[in-house]
């Protein structure tokens, strides 16, 4: 009931009382008159009796805080200026924050969309790698994962998963080709993670009995809705992928898409659908293993059954090894097996960009502190401006907890309307960082809901910065002393100090928000500035892959016929894109000893190769058509310097392992410069660029399944070559076909993309960080000069310079920024020492580093210092003593 | 005998006790009150609508529009289960007060 109705129906209650007392007096023998004027003197005051009874009126709990809300929002749109730069700093850093916990919520802490997500336990391996630095390596072999399936069976389900792989299909009524994720993976891995079909049926274990035998493909629930809209006649449609045509059985209910986070698989097929070689080589690490305990199994004991197998298992495959140094032998493996829990899935992008993840939503945090400051700073100046209001209200009678609820409220408000506005620069934000993460041509695919965890992080926001910026005005105004502030004396210790300190407060925040920019933009560059040791410009790397395996003299005159193209100038043969992250590694030997213990690295090339990727020829000659692998070879400097220290390279024999164990020697023709080869970030390998022409024993040129296209362009712009060059490659000769275009730029660049994103957030952090330490030192600082105007009136009028006036002004912001920039490098050296080095190169010294935000906060002190300044400078002594 | 003004809380007590025969209005309260004390208890309108809302806030009656003996709308106050709790132990520490209060008055009478 409103307040007004209830007025209403006392008016009318009273007006009651009034009748019947006027009747009764009537009764009782009193004219009409007189029983009417009695019954009022019996009555008594009307507005008394009303304004007493409204008094009684409690308001439900609700309607109070309804009231309050609405005066809070009244207090807002008083100050839409200040408000609205309060909501706008806010939704910056809440923005920050946003983004970043759907980042990492989406990649490290959202359970899988599967029953019992915490029985799901990953199978991995823990071990110092070949460049010396610890790593885990999560792949498996289908060979190994057999045998530790049956030594868990029946207590768990061991489960195998592959890499999800974005491959070319087409369905076979549609003749273009398409890409989508496959994802091979164990048949009863569904009913094991509890899930439905939408249409159709679920793979089952029997679709993993007899290998190349189960063509049957489940969709996944939102593939099925973007590439097909949700028809159920999807069911019984074929597609071909590579050799094989596979029919769709199901459609996935709910949102699973793998156990990768980052990646979403679009079509399962059954494990044992895949290459039999993959399915029977035990070298071959293509998949990752879950083990799924049954509800309430131990997981040790299995641990220890999967650990007795996997050394069994590695021995024996070591066994096998060519060319293996004996001492590595003797204690292999030496990587550790582990079990991991997984209820948050598997995968690269997770190791990769957990660290930078956590780093950002600390940068976020951070800036979003600042806001706060900010915040209540401009409610505090607020606040002090409201103090004889606040002094009349506590006079009036009103409770300390109730004006703390009312300025609280009002901070709520702000707080809210900026997680709104925050959630929209996150909706927009996140997306696009997301695209940021992963090469363009294998994006990145995270599932960002808006669900009840962001709503609950959102929330959880608002509370806390409505706590964090609404406590201190919110506890000042209900501190008041009526008495004192009514008669407009306040408490001068109060005034400026906690302003001030603020300030400190703020610059220490920012001082670490930019140094972390400046490490990160330094190692970014750092990384980015490397040589790569070949010419990258205008340069693609054409991946072609032939149905059946051609021999070398097709692929050289493919890349003939493509070299005649107008708009190229060159076209070279190579294994794989340089960079790519391919490699192929042995073992050598030199002069009979036994096989040396680093390993070398191996590439196979055309002729012309080397001189057109624009790497230096240093000793001997380059490789020429009629060389053929393993005969003739290139090696490196590196390879020069670690194995043959300084003595003559040139003709010089090294041998590799044949397929018998049998050694196959290798003569060095020449040596070259050392170049880039699967990565930037370690030092470069021993490489032997081999011809690309492989002979066997007899002397036969082995056929080649696929080849890298090296094409240098005449210009910068592709315009339609991609297009060209995939038609002309079919057209030459059907076999071929083009199955990944990219510049070799791109291929370069992808390896310094966390720290181009790491960099580029970074960089947006420190800039908003600065700014707004710049807005809220301008605010304390104009503040303090309004407050002071009348002491400063007054010295200026008894002749004291300006200079030191503006002096005293600027000492006291300045002492203030200094204090905050040295908490904040002490805070940042300690975080930069503790920190490892694997999200920058920590190459710069960190007193360099420190220099740069030393300098620009010092400027920034100064510039949000200018209009202070100039504003005291300008006060007119007789008119501020004349306005009081 | 003088008209005596009430004491605070003991209106509340008063009306409760009314209400305990049934729903009454605000001025049939009054009334009640007036008669059954032999008019010596007068009930300042002022202080009678003020404390039923009081006592309607505080869930011990309920209000309900209806109609009176003449026809005409009125605003009905009952007795809520709380109330008649309320009423009990209003009733009992005012039992207990009056005794303690006339012992008082009556030991220092002794004296006098």
């Amino acid at each position: 009931m409103s307040p007004e109705d209830r007025d209403r129906e006392l008016d009318e209650e009273l007006r009651f009382h009034l009748e019947a007392e006027t009747e009764r007096q009537v009764e009782r023998g009193r004219t009409e008159e007189e029983a009417e004027r009695a019954a009022r003197r019996h009555l008594g005051n009307m507005l008394q009796i009303k304004e007493s009874a409204r008094a009684q009126w409690t308001w439900p709990q609700w309607e109070q805080w309804l009231l309050d809300l609405a005066y809070g929002w009244r207090q807002l749109k008083k100050n839409k200026t200040a408000s609205a730069a309060a909501i706008l700093s806010l939704a910056l850093g809440t923005g920050a924050c946003l983004s970043a916990f759907r980042l990492i919520d989406a990649l490290l802490w959202r359970p899988l969309p599967i029953a019992e997500p915490e029985r799901l336990y990953a199978v991995t391996r823990h071990g110092i790698g070949p460049s010396g630095k610890y790593r885990v390596s999560e792949s498996s072999s289908y060979p190994i994962f057999r045998e530790m399936r049956e030594a868990v069976a029946p207590q768990a389900e061991l489960l195998a998963v592959s890499y999800a792989e974005r491959i070319d299909l087409t369905f076979r009524t549609d003749a273009e080709m398409e890409k989508a994720y496959r994802q091979y993976v164990s048949g009863h891995l569904f009913s094991s993670f509890g899930l439905q079909p939408a249409v159709g049926r679920l793979l089952t274990g029997d679709d993993e009995r007899s290998p190349g035998t189960h063509p049957y493909a489940v969709l996944s629930n939102a593939y099925w809705r973007t590439r097909f809209g949700g028809d159920p006649d999807v069911i019984g449609r074929h597609f071909q992928a590579g050799q094989t045509q596979f029919v769709i059985v199901g459609v996935l209910d709910g949102p699973f898409t793998g156990t990768e986070p980052g990646t979403m698989a679009d079509i399962f097929v059954p494990m044992a659908m895949a290459t039999p070689a993959s399915l029977a080589n035990a070298n071959s690490f293509w998949l990752r293993i879950f083990l799924r305990p049954a509800r309430g199994e131990p997981v040790l004991p299995l641990f220890d059954r999967l650990r007795a197998i996997y050394v069994h298992h590695e021995r024996e495959r070591a066994r096998h090894f060519h060319d293996f140094p004996k001492e590595l032998l003797a204690n292999y493996p030496t990587d550790e097996l582990q079990i991991q829990e997984a209820a948050t899935g598997v995968s690269t992008l997770q190791s990769d960009h957990r660290r930078s993840l956590l780093l950002l939503s600390v940068l976020g945090g951070l800036v979003l502190l600042i806001a706060c400051v900010n915040t209540s700073n401009l409610l505090l100046t607020r606040a002090l401006g409201r103090t004889r209001e606040m002094a009349l209200r506590i006079s009036l009678g009103a409770g300390r907890g109730r004006l703390i609820r009312l300025v609280l409220l009002e901070s709520a408000w702000i707080a809210g309307l900026a997680v709104l506005a925050g959630g929209v620069v996150s909706w927009q934000a996140t997306p696009a960082v997301v695209g940021w993460i992963n090469p363009p041509h294998s994006p990145a695919r995270l599932y960002l809901p808006l669900d009840w965890r962001l709503l609950a992080f959102g929330a959880a926001i608002a509370a806390t910065i409505t706590a964090l910026f609404g406590l201190l005005p919110a506890l000042r105004a209900s501190g008041i002393q009526p008495s004192g502030a009514l008669k407009g004396s306040e408490n001068p210790l109060w005034r400026g100090r906690l302003l001030h300190g603020m300030i400190a407060v703020q610059v220490a925040f920012c001082t670490i928000v930019l140094l972390a920019g400046a490490v990160l933009g330094s190692s970014y560059r750092d990384l980015s500035r490397q040589t790569i040791g070949f010419d990258d410009r205008r340069l693609l790397a054409v991946e072609t892959v032939a149905k059946t395996p051609q021999a070398p003299v097709y692929w050289s005159q493919l890349a003939g016929h493509v070299r005649s193209l107008p708009g190229i100038r060159s076209v070279e043969i190579a294994e794989w894109p340089l960079l790519s992250g391919e490699m192929s590694n042995r073992f050598i030997a030199f002069d009979g000893a036994p096989p040396v213990r680093t390993l070398t690295y191996f590439y196979k090339v055309s002729p012309g190769w080397r001189e057109s990727m624009g790497i230096a020829l240093r000793h001997g000659r380059d490789l020429r058509p009629g060389d053929s692998f393993p005969h003739t070879a290139l090696v490196n400097e590196t390879f020069v310097r670690t194995y043959l220290s300084g003595r003559e390279p040139v003709g010089r024999q090294f041998t590799i392992a044949g397929k018998d164990g049998k050694r196959i020697p290798v003569t060095i023709a020449g040596v070259t410069a050392d170049a880039r080869y699967n990565n930037m970030r370690d030092e470069i390998p021993p490489i032997v660029y081999a011809p690309f022409v492989t002979v066997d024993e007899a002397g036969v040129e082995q056929p080649m399944r696929r080849a890298t296209l090296n094409i240098r362009l005449a210009q910068d712009s592709m315009g339609t070559l991609p297009a060209v060059l995939r038609r002309e490659i079919t057209n030459f000769r059907s076999d071929f076909r083009v199955s990944n275009l990219r510049t070799q730029r791109e291929l370069v660049e992808m390896h310094t993309l966390r720290e181009r994103l790491l960099a580029i957030l970074s960089l947006f952090f420190a800039v908003t960080a600065l700014l707004l330490a710049a807005v809220g030192l301008y605010g304390v600082l104009d503040y303090s000069v309004w407050q002071r105007r009348r002491e400063i009136g007054i010295r200026l009028a008894l002749g004291v310079s300006p200079v030191r006036l503006v002096r005293g002004i600027a000492a006291r912001a300045l002492g203030m920024v200094a204090i905050g920039t040295f908490a904040g490098s002490a805070a940042g050296w300690y975080a930069y020492r503790s920190m490892d080095r694997q999200l920058f190169t920590g190459s710069s010294d960190f007193w360099k580093l420190l220099a740069t935000p030393a300098a620009v906060l010092l400027v920034m002190a100064l510039v949000a210092s200018i209009a202070p300044v100039v504003r005291a400078i300008r006060i007119d002594p007789l008119r501020t003593l004349r306005s009081d | 005998m003088s008209k005596l003004e009430l004491l605070q809380g003991t209106l509340d007590l008063l009306i409760l006790r009314t209400l305990r025969f049934g729903p009454a209005h605000g001025h049939a309260i009054a009334i009640h009150i007036q008669q059954t004390s032999e008019d010596v208890l007068q009930v300042e309108t002022g202080s009678l609508y003020p404390a039923l809302h009081r006592l309607e806030a505080q869930g011990w009656v309920a209000a309900e529009w209806g109609r009176s003996d003449k026809g005409k709308r009125a605003r009905f106050y009952s007795l809520t289960g709380e109330g008649r709790q309320q009423l009990r132990r209003e009733q009992t520490r005012w039992e207990q007060l009056s005794d303690a209060i006339g012992r008082v008055l009556r030991s220092s009478e002794g004296r006098a």
